[in-house]
């Protein structure tokens, strides 16, 4: 109790057990809502245009034409693939923020067989490399810090940070030799003759491989967190390191090994980024979206469905604002501030989610 | 707003009324604390005069510490009234009970561990805030010097011993103004060389005119130090007596009380075998401290073995030692299966004191927390849910777990149904050795008596049983054996259905007496 | 010679910015909050004290550079108050997830900065790049006379106020936690929020005002890097990764202000000093520039040896309070 005084509050926050799943999605869809308006608002103060304006504005940038939509999908795919790969080590309350760091060097690694590897083997071979090496680069990314945290205890939050400027210090290192053209610091668009280690077109779509790929590893990481012992035992390890010990789960070895499962998969979307988009590499390859991915997966408390729901939403609200900026002539960092407003109020959803207003006395003891 | 809060008014003592015996330091009347249906202290009336030291004793759960925590100001109580140097008052928090300079030394001291004595001294009070910190240090010093206390003061709390952590407390609500101190079982944690350290430094301030509650559990401490001693026995105060009338047969009598009948069948041990056997083993903790010190015992399959000490003795340590959770410094745990064989295979269940924190996972449901333990019976790369669900209904049917259905997280259910929970998980596992580590704790009388049974079933199965209980009553008639454990060391080994009460309460306090190197 | 005081020039100049910022990190970390919106915070306080010298400069025919900059330190403040409230009010009262707020308010901030940064000019009607010349220059001073003496001139009075201002507020964030009964308050809530409490110190109220607090000095730090450092213009991501340098830099100095000083001026020097080494490949300049991060994560992990306890960070980092879970 604060101070002398005997003062009761005339209510306080109480946890909540009893929130049913309605009951949570209300508050949620409450705090997209406002959330919406706020963004709107922003945008027309800025803008000075009408809100309605605005939001066919962001509807037009994010689902206008064809291209438009590719994109979006393109997009949602990445960010939901990048959720899905921090899922496991978030669920074993491992601070992975590294996601940035293990993209680039996926990525980094996607770039050079793309590079290297073009005259050595067949395109469809050249795609399969890809993704395995891609996928190994971020998983030692993303081991380096777990082993330490088992065997010394590092605080893996600040290291995984302080590994993903390191990983963009590699990148520069390797634009210092792929460079094209001579002096220009970037890499360009790399194969954009022979396409070789690009993603190819599957289904009619331009991105269909990239959506394919997403999807078969949501799917594997949800069975694997539902029904796979490992998932069962990185969750108990999760929850409580006493209990995991009381049932002799080998702690050390379950962050380890959660830690290389969500390296890799952040690693292969440095791939599906690279090879399946983008084409080129630099350090803004990742641009923030592992940083994204954190707050979508922490949000959908690591429910698929919710994951892509929510990186849907981003992504939607962010390609909409590009478009707006474009149209006035602003630049496209308009989509961050956006971003970020939604984040903000997710945020605040999550606590409202958890505890509830009680008025009255605080009952004793 | 709470109504009792019109009724804080900081003095209430109108003439005539009200001013009682001046001197007496506190005078506690009729007060109640009840948690839920548990009451813990029930119409509790005790006396402390100033300027003298009084103990209190009582068994765990008898009420001693909530008592004491409502002077501190870290519970209300529901029912009495409450008088501070012969006025009444209403203590609501502890900075409360700071202004009324009532200090309690904890158990677990709550200091800043990379702080020195002086700066945790001084937290968040404006006191001698314009000669700094070397005031405080001077007026800390002035302290020890007054007392004789032996504490250095350049030292970060996190480099002293366990003793002198204890002094810095003590020093704080000395600095702080305490003339009432309370400590609460202060010599559990120190050696016969620091207790009588203390012992000399509580008598310095009785002598400058402090009053002192000491709670313990140990007679010989009581009797050495103490001018009188209340004795609590099941939330209820038993009576005060002066020290130079007590004897350690009076006070383990009117400690442990008259025995009472509780009616738990109890069967002849059918064909007992050696299960296991311990031999001189020792533990010690983290920060080096010797915990267990050359325990030997066996437990024999269709026996319960009961273990019985004051908490903190051990008990924790040596279950965990033979469930392979602890590693030992030195001495042997062996296994025998049914031909006497030595044998590495057995099943082994454990239901540890810390339920939601180390048995079960509180965020999952009961299923998952069947899992725990089905989940490595199984081979390769999937979980098998089947199985844990069907114990886990066998379990809820059975032992009648009253949960709204499986997928309830096991936190949200009541005490007695997480045990139920719990032992009934580690019974499915057909274990050959169940130890239980104060399986009753917190539970009503109903969920205990089905505890209990469980107990004996699994007894009248051939399991050997392994249990630390508090109540002695039901370790009288519950167990077969009766193992006493005290500081760290095994005091005794009885046969439950001769054993008296106070036999076993006479072990539980012999300790201080044994080496302490 | 010369060469060697142009290169402490430098490296104090690429260390201001670090310092601001780390000091700020260090006074929000002793209080137990972990806020990775620290380099967002920076942006948004760069740009606003941009955007307030801008408006100012654009509002009277003859700024004067006083007024201007006092205009610029006074928005770059409440915005950088700003961002420090809204991540106070999220982890504080709604005791959401620290890291994910920080995450949140840096991807915001840096948002907010390059978007205003890129888009003021041409948003007030103008074209081309935002300048603000007037009000630069009175953060570009230099003591007159003083900073002409050769070396130890140059090394020591070569700078801008902010310069001297940054090593005064670590200095003084020094003494605070130190050497004052506040600061002892405070370190005891970022050690141990419970033993605080139970001491009657307000948690509420301590972590409130040295998050806000420690966000505004923060933010002098991304102001400092657009007025005297780019001398009152804007580059899109100009400010680059300093933020995360910043966030580094507290381990480095193990949570000590004092540390935190000289730390800044080595992570100034690690970052250019690949121009300074002769004969580097351009390759190797990149790796060079590794050199901080690298740096830091081995003093990451030597701490965690836990040879000492008050090299150790705050005990109660990065866990939000709540009275009723003890």
């Amino acid at each position: 109790m604060k101070g002398s005084s005997v003062k009761q509050p005339l209510f306080r926050m109480v946890k909540r057990d009893d929130v049913t799943k309605g009951q949570a999605m209300v508050v949620r869809f409450i705090a997209v809502v406002l959330s919406l308006i706020v963004c709107a608002a922003v945008i027309a103060g800025i803008t000075g245009s009408s809100p309605v304006s605005v939001y066919l504005g962001i509807i037009d940038g994010a689902l206008g034409n064809s291209n438009r939509i590719w994109v979006t999908i393109r997009e949602t795919a990445v960010l939901l693939l990048i959720a899905v790969g921090l899922t496991p080590a978030f669920r074993m309350k491992f601070w992975n923020i590294g996601a940035e760091g293990q993209i680039l060097m996926g990525g980094m690694i996607s770039a050079a067989w793309m590079i290297y590897g073009a005259e050595m083997m067949p395109k469809s071979v050249l795609i399969v490399v890809i993704i395995i090496s891609s996928a190994l680069a971020g998983m030692i990314w993303g081991v380096i810090p777990a082993v330490f945290k088992a065997y010394m205890n590092t605080n893996e939050t600040l290291f995984t940070l302080m590994l993903n400027y390191v990983a963009m210090q590699i990148i520069n290192y390797a634009i210092v030799f792929w460079e094209k053209p001579a002096g220009s610091n970037t890499v360009g668009i790399i194969n954009s003759a022979t396409k070789a280690g690009w993603f190819p077109k599957l289904f009619s779509g331009t991105y269909g491989l990239n959506v394919l790929i997403v999807l078969i590893i949501t799917v594997v990481v949800t069975v694997y967190m539902r029904r796979s012992r490992q998932g069962f035992e990185l969750s108990v390890v999760g929850e409580s390191n006493r209990t995991a010990e009381y049932v002799k789960i080998n702690v050390k070895k379950v962050i380890i090994r959660t830690m290389m499962i969500s390296g890799a998969i952040c690693g292969i979307a440095g791939a599906v980024i690279v090879s399946g988009s983008s084409h080129t590499i630099s350090t803004s390859t990742a641009g923030g979206r592992g940083f994204t991915a954190i707050v979508v997966a922490w949000m959908s408390q690591f429910n698929p469905i919710a994951m892509l729901a929510v990186s849907a939403f981003f992504v939607f609200m962010q390609q909409g604002a590009i478009q707006i900026a474009t149209q006035f002539g602003l630049n496209d960092n308009a989509s961050d501030i956006i971003t970020g407003i939604i984040l903000f109020f997710m945020i605040g959803a999550e606590y409202f989610v958890q505890y509830k207003f009680k008025f009255g006395a605080h009952k004793e003891a | 707003m709470g109504a009792p809060s019109l009724f804080i008014t900081k003095n209430t003592c109108r003439k005539g009324e009200l001013i009682l015996n001046e001197m007496n330091a506190i005078e506690l009347k009729n007060i109640t604390k009840r948690f839920g249906s548990v009451v813990a202290n029930d119409h509790v009336d005790l006396t402390l005069k100033e300027g003298e030291i009084l103990a209190i004793l009582g068994e765990n759960g008898s009420g001693k510490t909530t008592l004491m925590n409502m002077l501190s100001g870290i519970y209300f109580p529901d029912e009495g009234q409450l008088f501070v140097h012969g006025k009444e008052t209403v203590i609501r928090s502890p900075k409360d009970s700071y202004d009324l300079g009532i200090g309690m030394i904890h158990q677990h001291f709550k200091l800043i561990p990379i702080f020195t004595a002086a700066e945790n001294a001084v937290l968040g009070l404006d006191k001698d805030k314009k000669g700094g910190i070397a005031e405080v240090n001077r007026k800390i010093r002035e302290i020890i010097d007054k007392y004789g206390f032996d504490l250095d003061l350049n030292r970060k709390i996190y480099d002293m011993s366990v003793s002198q952590k204890q002094t810095v407390e003590i020093v704080k609500v000395l600095y702080r103004g305490a003339d009432i101190l309370i400590l609460d079982e202060p010599t559990a944690v120190l050696t016969p060389q620091e207790t009588e350290k203390l012992f000399a430094v509580l008598r310095n301030m009785k002598a400058s005119g402090k009053s002192i509650i000491i709670i313990t559990h140990k007679l010989n401490e009581v009797m050495e130090i103490s001018d009188r001693v209340a004795v609590l026995r099941k939330g209820k105060s038993i009576g005060t007596i002066e020290t130079k009338d007590a004897s350690v047969e009076i006070l383990t009598e009117m400690m442990v009380g008259e025995k009472v009948a509780l009616n738990i069948d109890r069967s002849e041990p059918k064909d007992p075998k050696k299960c296991i056997n311990v031999s001189n083993l020792s533990v010690r903790n983290r920060e080096g401290v010797q915990i267990l010190k050359n325990i030997s015992f066996e437990a024999r399959s269709g026996e319960i073995l009961g273990i019985a000490g004051v908490s903190g003795n051990g008990q924790e340590q040596l279950l965990e030692a033979i469930a392979g959770l602890e590693k030992y410094e030195s001495g042997k745990i062996t296994f025998y299966d049914n031909d006497g064989k030595e044998t590495n295979d057995k099943v082994i269940s454990f239901v540890p004191e810390d339920r939601l924190g180390m048995g079960l996972v509180g965020n999952m449901n009961i299923v998952d927390n069947m899992m725990l333990r089905s989940y490595r019976e199984t081979k390769g790369f999937f979980l098998d849910k089947s199985k844990p669900l069907e114990t886990a209904k066998k379990i809820v049917d059975s032992l009648k777990v009253v949960t709204p259905d499986l997928k309830t997280a096991v936190r949200r259910l009541s005490g007695g149904n997480v045990q139920k929970v719990l032992v009934g998980r580690e019974i499915a596992r057909d274990p050959e050795l169940l130890m239980v580590a104060y399986p009753v704790r917190g539970l009503d009388i109903n969920s205990s008596y089905a505890i209990y049974n469980l107990l004996n079933e699994q007894k009248n199965k051939g399991v050997a049983v392994i249990c630390v209980i508090e109540d002695l009553d039901v370790l009288l008639e519950l167990c077969d054996r009766i193992l006493v454990l005290s500081g760290g060391k095994v005091t005794g080994i009885e046969d439950a259905r001769t054993a008296t009460k106070e036999k076993i309460g006479m072990l539980m306090m012999d300790s201080g007496k044994v080496e302490n190197e | 010679m010369s060469a060697i005081i142009v290169f402490i020039q430098q490296a104090i100049g690429q260390a201001i910015a670090i310092l601001f910022g780390a000091t700020g990190e260090i006074l929000i970390e002793r209080s137990g909050n972990l806020n990775l919106g620290i380099p967002g915070i920076m942006y948004m306080g760069g740009i606003s004290g941009l955007m307030g010298a801008f408006f100012y400069e654009n509002s009277t025919e003859n700024p004067v550079p006083l007024v201007g900059f006092l205009v610029s330190v006074l928005t770059a403040l409440i915005a950088s108050a700003l961002g420090g409230l809204i991540y106070s009010f999220l982890t504080i009262s709604l005791r959401v997830n620290q890291n994910v707020v920080g995450l949140s308010l840096t991807t915001f901030g840096v948002g907010f900065g390059n978007f205003f940064g890129g888009s003021i000019s041409k948003l007030a009607g103008g074209v081309g790049q935002i300048s603000v010349q007037t009000t630069a220059s009175a953060y570009t001073a230099k003591i007159p006379g003083l900073s002409s003496v050769p070396v130890i001139g140059e090394i020591f009075f070569h700078y801008g106020v902010m310069t001297y201002a940054a090593v005064i507020t670590a200095l003084v964030l020094s003494w605070f936690l130190f050497h004052t009964r506040t600061g002892l308050n405070l370190r005891a809530i970022g050690e141990s929020p419970a033993t605080a409490d139970a001491a009657g110190i307000s948690i509420m109220k301590y972590k409130y005002i040295a998050n806000v607090v420690g966000a505004m000095i923060s933010g002098l730090g991304g102001l400092y890097f657009v007025m005297e450092y780019l001398g009152g213009t804007w580059t899109n991501n100009g400010f680059g990764d300093r933020g995360w340098l910043a966030v580094a830099l507290v381990i480095l100095a193990l949570w000590k202000p004092v540390n935190a000083i000289w730390g800044s001026f080595l992570f100034g020097a690690l970052y250019i000093l690949y121009i300074y080494v002769p004969g580097l490949t351009r390759g190797q300049q990149e790796l060079c520039k590794m050199l901080p991060y690298v740096v830091t994560i081995i003093v990451l992990i030597i701490t965690s040896f836990r040879n000492k306890l008050e090299n150790q960070p705050p005990a109660g980092l990065g866990q939000a309070y709540f009275r009723e879970n003890r």
